[in-house]
């Protein structure tokens, strides 16, 4: 009896102080990371590679979803304001929220399913095939040769994407309001240029986007690295690393406009 | 893949994320106009700033001359004193009118410079001192009520205004 109510409890810490565990080991990786970066410095090639790999391949799928949020943002948006008669706000409706929200938040989603699922399941078949093992054994380090270029690379990749993302949409949200549905071509970018700020709207932004960029490569490196070396743990790690680097962006897509736009 | 044609296509995608991020500046926000001409800040005190956010425009003629700087509160006047920065290739004489306006019906509020007759300009640092605060919809309704209570009483036309006599 005692046994089984003890069991569970038990069960509870373990999973506790594993996850708290794996946190810390995280931490410590991250700084490994940014300890061991001088060879990026040295040899920028290999970071360029990687803005190729996660930033280059994830253009087709960036421009064109944010072609369709904005077209479809367009579309909501006039719905809505037509009920009140201000049409010509459809402008700053669009920008504002991709600049502020959906620009980086769904860019950051997407970045973390097209590349962060694709580093993760690289480095976790290199542990799986010992080439990460080979490589220590030919005194070259694993960090700084394969996840430090990595992790730079999706640093620089992540911004533009985002920026990327915000502009097609608002291109997406002119092409359905000005073009498609007929609202005034002059109120439409007057008014967005009235109401965006640059320093308010469009840097919180792109300090959104540096902040995503960071956590998900560093969850994406670190579930990679840590990956049991079997195609199982190679597949778990994956699902891991998009689930866990999503939850990230939206929690601390909260936190910064909390912190950003309210002040707090 | 071969190394040139890699770096041509990072190049290619960091110049068009540079370029997104400057349209996002320049045609989307609010940088391309106005913010790095030269400006000179002047002071005008408002009984009622109303809805007068920092940052809004500040008109002559229907023309941005300048933009709304910091807002704060006189403690001894009790009034606003708002800090315009106006552009300084404009001059405007010191006399010279400020009005809080709203563009459109529920548009937001901008303040309106009127030109006077003085032969003196204004100066950094200077005062406006005719000023013209909001207008509160509360207040213009109530004098709107008020004026049609007037005519009520000349007209003695209500049997009610009549008893309360």
């Amino acid at each position: 009896m005692p046994k089984r109510v003890i069991s569970p409890i038990r069960m509870l810490g373990h999973r506790v102080i594993e996850s708290l565990w794996r946190m810390g080991v995280a931490a410590r990786f991250f700084a490994l990371i940014l300890m061991r970066s001088g060879a990026c410095v040295r040899r920028p090639h290999l970071v360029i590679r990687e803005v190729f790999s996660t930033g280059v391949l994830s253009l087709i799928i960036i421009i064109v979803s944010g072609m369709f949020v904005g077209m479809v943002l367009g579309l909501q948006g006039y719905d809505t304001l037509q009920t009140y008669g201000s049409e010509e706000a459809l402008g700053v409706l669009v920008a504002l929220s991709l600049v502020r929200e959906l620009g980086p938040v769904v860019a950051a989603l997407l970045f973390a399913s097209r590349a962060g699922s694709a580093i993760t399941a690289e480095i976790g078949l290199m542990r799986a095939t010992e080439q990460i093992e080979a490589m220590q054994m030919m005194a070259v380090d694993p960090i700084a040769r394969v996840v430090a270029p990595r992790f730079w690379g999706g640093l620089i990749s992540m911004p533009l994407l985002a920026a990327m993302f915000s502009a097609m949409g608002i291109f997406g949200g002119y092409l359905v309001g000005v073009v498609l549905i007929g609202v005034d071509d002059g109120s439409f970018w007057s008014q967005m240029q009235a109401a965006v700020d640059f320093g308010d709207d469009i840097l919180q932004g792109v300090i959104k986007s540096v902040v995503f960029g960071v956590a998900v490569t560093t969850i994406a490196l670190f579930e990679g690295f840590d990956a049991p070396p079997t195609a199982e743990g190679v597949s778990r790690a994956t699902t891991r690393t998009v689930v866990t680097s999503s939850l990230a962006i939206l929690a601390l897509d909260f936190i910064l406009t909390a912190v950003m736009f309210r002040g707090l | 893949m071969e190394r040139t044609t890699l770096d041509l296509w990072v190049g290619l995608f960091v110049a068009a994320g540079l370029a997104a991020l400057i349209f996002l500046a320049l045609k989307v926000g609010n940088l391309g106009d106005f913010n790095n001409a030269e400006t000179y800040a002047v002071e005008a005190h408002f009984d009622n700033i109303g809805g007068l956010k920092p940052r809004a425009p500040v008109k002559s003629a229907g023309v941005v001359v300048g933009r709304v700087g910091t807002i704060t509160f006189d403690p001894e006047l009790f009034e606003a004193v708002v800090q315009l920065d106006l552009d300084s290739r404009y001059k405007f004489p010191t006399d010279s009118t400020a009005a809080i306006m709203t563009s459109g019906l529920l548009g937001e509020q901008y303040i309106a410079l009127d030109a006077g007759g003085e032969e003196t300009m204004l100066k950094a640092g200077g005062h406006l001192d005719l000023t013209q605060g909001a207008v509160v919809l509360e207040q213009l309704i109530g004098q709107f009520l008020f004026n049609k209570n007037d005519d009520g009483k000349t007209d003695a036309a209500t049997p009610l205004k009549g008893e309360i006599k």
